[in-house]
């Protein structure tokens, strides 16, 4: 029983719920435990010793792992339990994993380039607990994020494509994927504008419904910002040939234009508009269309005699996991290239955990995003409610969208999987969805259940910035 | 907005729970598709993991492996590589297998199902067994001793045992080192082309993938049906052939080559080889009758294997008389290996019955201790009746002592031989094949030890002095010779 030892430590909120923060430990513990074993694992199948280094490294990520721990028990004690231990496993996991490919023929040295990024992430993840103290804080720097964003987004452009995509800033010997931040950026903006104007929105929104079917297009001021995002994330598509960004940029502003207006009309427009851009993008941009056909045969490339393309070769490593796995170190999903440790580390997860281990995985996923969803049912400022449902979504989203393309379910972008991926913009990027995740979780908590409400959500409650603090 | 917050939530989570049915689909419905792929290089990679198991010539390997440390990591070697090259085929990342490698692969290269000890255990650990090694009826001797003989010549030398099928000897000259072949850079596709485009053919097995005509060689066959058929009754009785011999139905006149053939016995003209007398015969014997007795030696059968296939050996089964009459002395459209020649002679030494060949005697896993398949020791087959195999027997060893072959004797064993030199080519305008079918039994033995067939293909004498005596025999002579003093087995 650790539970009294955690309430102990972080005193109960005013409405009395635990802090849970020794069941915390104790999972982060099993998460640490876990990714050396795998580790050990992975030397024993590819050298037959357990490697030399295998207590260094479980030190090291067990540090971190406690140094964030004491972070979230010092500034956020009333916090969830789960996400700290799902970060901690997943980034660990991942470090197993690029580690396993880096011993492949020629011989990479990605994981230690990731255990920097991943030491940054805790560091960012520690920060924001510790400086954040109220998310309600971000609420006030709405227009500033998405004019960050918004930068952040278009500096890429002035940087030579990689791999086709015109995503990156390289400044050294450092490579950055600046659209990592700007989706956090995005989220917080997106949550600021909607809470404070989803009043008139979902207003507007019943007076359509009553009309039973009637479809009117809102007024311009409100649709603006729609059609403005969608715009960009097309913009940012076609400069950046970046397919998954914009779809989630974009998947995450219908989802919670959605959640803040309640119109389902918004989905439906959101549809549309996303059909429209995909149809115009498969067929006009070359890049987005070489990926749609891929999607649609992964084998064309085999049949025309130029040997299995990256989506086959994904195929066949997952193929070659079975229900079991081949066991870590013992499949070949190297043979997929140079974005086995980016892109399709996932493949690497199928083929050597099987489906067992993968659908473990995903579940983790899973987890977060559920959770993340609870602390917005629990939240009871719009603001708060939209980001958890944001940050969510994100996560969800960025989840299906790489999943989905390694196993051949959608046309495949390039994104990168949260915690899992060789990327340092993507894994610190994480880091600071849970950390803030983790703040909304502490908050939700504290504030106990949402009332119920019958009809309309009550708005200006103590919770929620005076209108107009966004505008 | 709670209730959407729970509607965007259910499809959130409705999103990832797509993705695990998405990759049990891929994992376990596709799954077998995706590995059966050819584009897919597992199989390969896993083939190459382990050492691939030994191919052994008199009880030592003849191969070996070498870690090459890339993703096909182990690479097939070779000792003595052109020696052995007829018996081992290749084992080639690039261009696949042959012979015996391709024959004995699953055995080889550790995916026969029969080497896994604990075959549940395998499926879950998904390790592969390695591979295990595989013991050939080859005496190296006896290789050698053809291998030497041949000296690079065009032609092929076969060597069995008679009492068991044991093939002792299988050489293809001239001959390629297949490890050349083995990787799969460059080297290996520059070797496969330069092998290719040799006029030599160094990678033709003719042993057993090539049929040449038979010539004179046939003419113990052709003998036999004339016994067993009764056509012949009394060996040393006259034939009543003139000599030349017009063939039936036209005006072509059939010439002898050794004096003494008109009206000759039959005994007479397998000493001397005459044409004109066992053509007679076989037109007496008759289509049928011939067709029957080839097929009783194992002619126009195309299943013969040894492990690896054998090309079938030809006797047309629809002739006029005059072609039948060509056919019976190996002319005309009849044709056979060297390894069919080799059991005519084996089964005229065996009293009549015929063993089938083989070249696999055993496969063992695990260094040897657990011996897994023996080579079949099929029931002998009766190719003629066992007085006119001990006449035949009497007839070739004439042949050695007093008559065409005389290259082929040995002073501690009784040879009996048959010489060969088959016209072929447009108007017969090409080198004529040497051949020598024979076998030998020690004076000290109850049995014949071994049983010979050599074809030399580009016979190094001047045109009209060619014979099987004078190129083939020699080569079977030092075969035989190296055969008998290898302790049999048995």
């Amino acid at each position: 029983m650790s539970a009294p030892t955690g309430t102990a430590a972080a005193p109960p909120s005013a409405t009395g719920r635990p802090g849970r923060r020794g069941v915390e430990l104790t999972l982060l513990t099993a998460a640490v435990l876990i990714s050396v074993l795998g580790y050990v694992i992975t030397g024993v199948t590819r050298t037959g010793s357990v490697p030399d280094d295998a207590l260094r490294y479980g030190a090291g990520l067990g540090a971190l792992a406690l140094l964030a721990h004491l972070a979230v028990r010092l500034r956020a004690p009333c916090a969830d339990p789960l996400p700290l231990p799902i970060a901690v496993l997943l980034n660990g996991l991942g470090l197993v994993l690029i580690h396993r490919l880096d011993l492949e023929p020629p011989g990479g040295n990605a994981a230690p380039a990731q255990l920097v990024w991943s030491t940054l992430g805790v560091g960012l993840f520690i920060a924001v607990v510790t400086v954040l103290r109220d998310h309600r804080t971000l609420q006030r720097y709405a227009y500033l994020s998405v004019a960050a964003a918004l930068v952040l987004m278009t500096v890429p452009i002035f940087f030579p494509a990689v791999n086709g995509a015109r995503i990156w800033i390289r400044a050294g010997g450092l490579s950055f994927q600046p659209g990592e931040f700007a989706k956090i950026l995005l989220a917080v903006f997106f949550a600021a504008y909607l809470a404070a104007n989803h009043h008139t929105l979902s207003v507007t929104g019943r007076r359509l419904h009553r009309r039973l079917g009637r479809l009117r297009l809102p007024a311009g001021r409100v649709l603006g910002p729609v059609v403005t995002i969608w715009l960009v994330s097309v913009g940012v598509l076609v400069l950046e040939r970046d397919l998954g960004t914009s779809l989630l940029f974009f998947g995450l502003f219908v989802v919670m234009l959605y959640v803040a207006t309640g119109r389902t009309g918004w989905i439906a427009v959101g549809l549309l508009l996303a059909a429209a851009g995909a149809v115009a993008a498969g067929t006009l941009e070359p890049h987005v269309h070489g990926r749609v056909e891929d999607w649609l045969n992964p084998f064309a490339t085999i049949e025309a005699g130029q040997g299995p393309g990256q989506v086959a070769q994904s195929l066949f490593a997952f193929g070659a996991g079975g229900l079991l796995g081949t066991g870590l170190g013992l499949g070949h999903s190297a043979l997929i290239g140079f974005a086995a440790t980016s892109d399709f580390v996932l493949a690497t997860a199928g083929e050597e955990l099987g489906l067992v281990g993968l659908t473990a995985v995903l579940v983790l996923y899973a987890l977060l995003v559920a959770r993340g969803y609870g602390y917005a049912l629990r939240l009871r400022d719009p603001f708060g409610r939209l980001l958890a449902v944001g940050l969510s979504a994100i996560v969800a989203l960025q989840v299906f969208v790489i999943a989905g393309g390694v196993t051949g379910l959608i046309p495949l972008t390039g994104m990168a999987m949260p915690f899992l991926a060789q990327g340092g913009s993507s894994v610190v990027t994480n880091w600071i969805i849970v950390a803030l995740l983790i703040r909304l979780s502490d908050s939700a908590r504290r504030a106990g259940p949402a009332p119920r409400p019958a009809g309309a959500v009550r708005h200006g409650g103590p919770a929620a910035l005076p209108g107009g603090a966004v505008r | 907005m709670i209730r959407c917050v729970r509607r965007s939530a259910a499809f959130s989570l409705l999103l990832l729970a797509a993705l695990p049915v998405q990759a049990a689909r891929v994992q376990l419905v596709d799954a077998g598709e995706l590995d059966r792929n050819p584009a897919n290089r597992r199989g390969a990679i896993a083939r190459y993991a382990v050492p691939r198991g030994e191919i052994l010539a008199g009880g030592r390997p003849v191969t070996g492996s070498r870690d090459t440390g890339q993703q096909l990591r182990f690479e097939r070697v070779y000792r003595e590589g052109p020696l052995y090259a007829p018996v081992t085929g290749f084992s080639s990342q690039t261009y696949g297998t042959t012979m015996v490698e391709d024959a004995e692969d699953a055995m080889l290269s550790g995916a026969d199902p029969a080497l896994a000890s604990l075959p549940l255990w395998r499926d879950l650990s998904r390790s592969r067994p390695a591979g295990a090694d595989v013991a050939t009826t080859v005496e190296p001797a006896v290789q050698r001793a053809a291998f030497t003989g041949l000296g690079g010549r065009r032609g092929a030398a076969v060597a069995v045992d008679p009492s068991t099928g044991r093939i002792l000897a299988l050489v293809s000259s001239p001959s390629y080192d297949p490890g050349v072949l083995s990787g799969t850079g460059r080297a290996a596709r520059e070797a496969w082309a330069e092998l290719n485009a040799r006029p030599t053919q160094p990678m033709l097995n003719r042993a057993i993938r090539q049929t040449y005509p038979p010539g004179s060689t046939f003419k113990i066959v052709t003998a036999a049906a004339a016994l067993d058929a009764g056509v012949v009754t009394d060996a040393d009785a006259p034939t009543g052939t003139p000599s030349p011999y017009v063939l039936p139905g036209t005006r072509t006149r059939l010439p002898d080559a050794s004096p003494g053939c008109g009206d000759a016995s039959l005994a007479y003209a397998i000493q001397w080889s005459c044409n004109t007398v066992l053509a007679h015969l076989g037109t007496r014997v008759g289509a049928e009758g011939m067709r029957q007795a080839v097929t009783r030696f194992g002619f126009n059968d195309p299943g013969l294997r040894v492990p690896s296939p054998v090309v079938p050996s030809n006797f047309d089964t629809d002739m006029s008389a005059d072609q039948l009459a060509l056919s019976s002395i190996g002319q005309f459209d009849t044709t056979a290996t060297p390894l069919q020649m080799a059991l005519v002679a084996a089964a005229v030494a065996n009293g009549g019955e015929l063993r089938r060949p083989y070249l696999v005697d055993r496969i063992t896993s695990g260094n040897g201790t657990r011996t897994l398949a023996h080579g079949r020791r099929y029931a002998a087959r009766r190719a003629m009746g066992p007085l006119t195999a001990r006449l035949l027997r009497e007839l070739m060893v004439r042949v050695v002592e007093q008559g065409t072959g005389a290259a082929a004797a040995l002073p501690y064993a009784t040879v009996g031989g048959k010489t060969g030199t088959a016209q072929h080519g447009l108007g017969n305008s090409g080198v004529p094949y040497a051949w020598f079918i024979s076998w030998a039994q020690a004076h000290d033995s109850a049995r014949p030890g071994v049983a010979v067939a050599v074809v030399v293909e580009d016979a190094e004498a001047v045109r009209g002095h060619i014979s099987g005596g004078g190129d083939a025999a020699p080569i079977a002579r030092a075969m035989m010779a190296a055969a008998l003093t290898v302790p049999s087995p048995d």
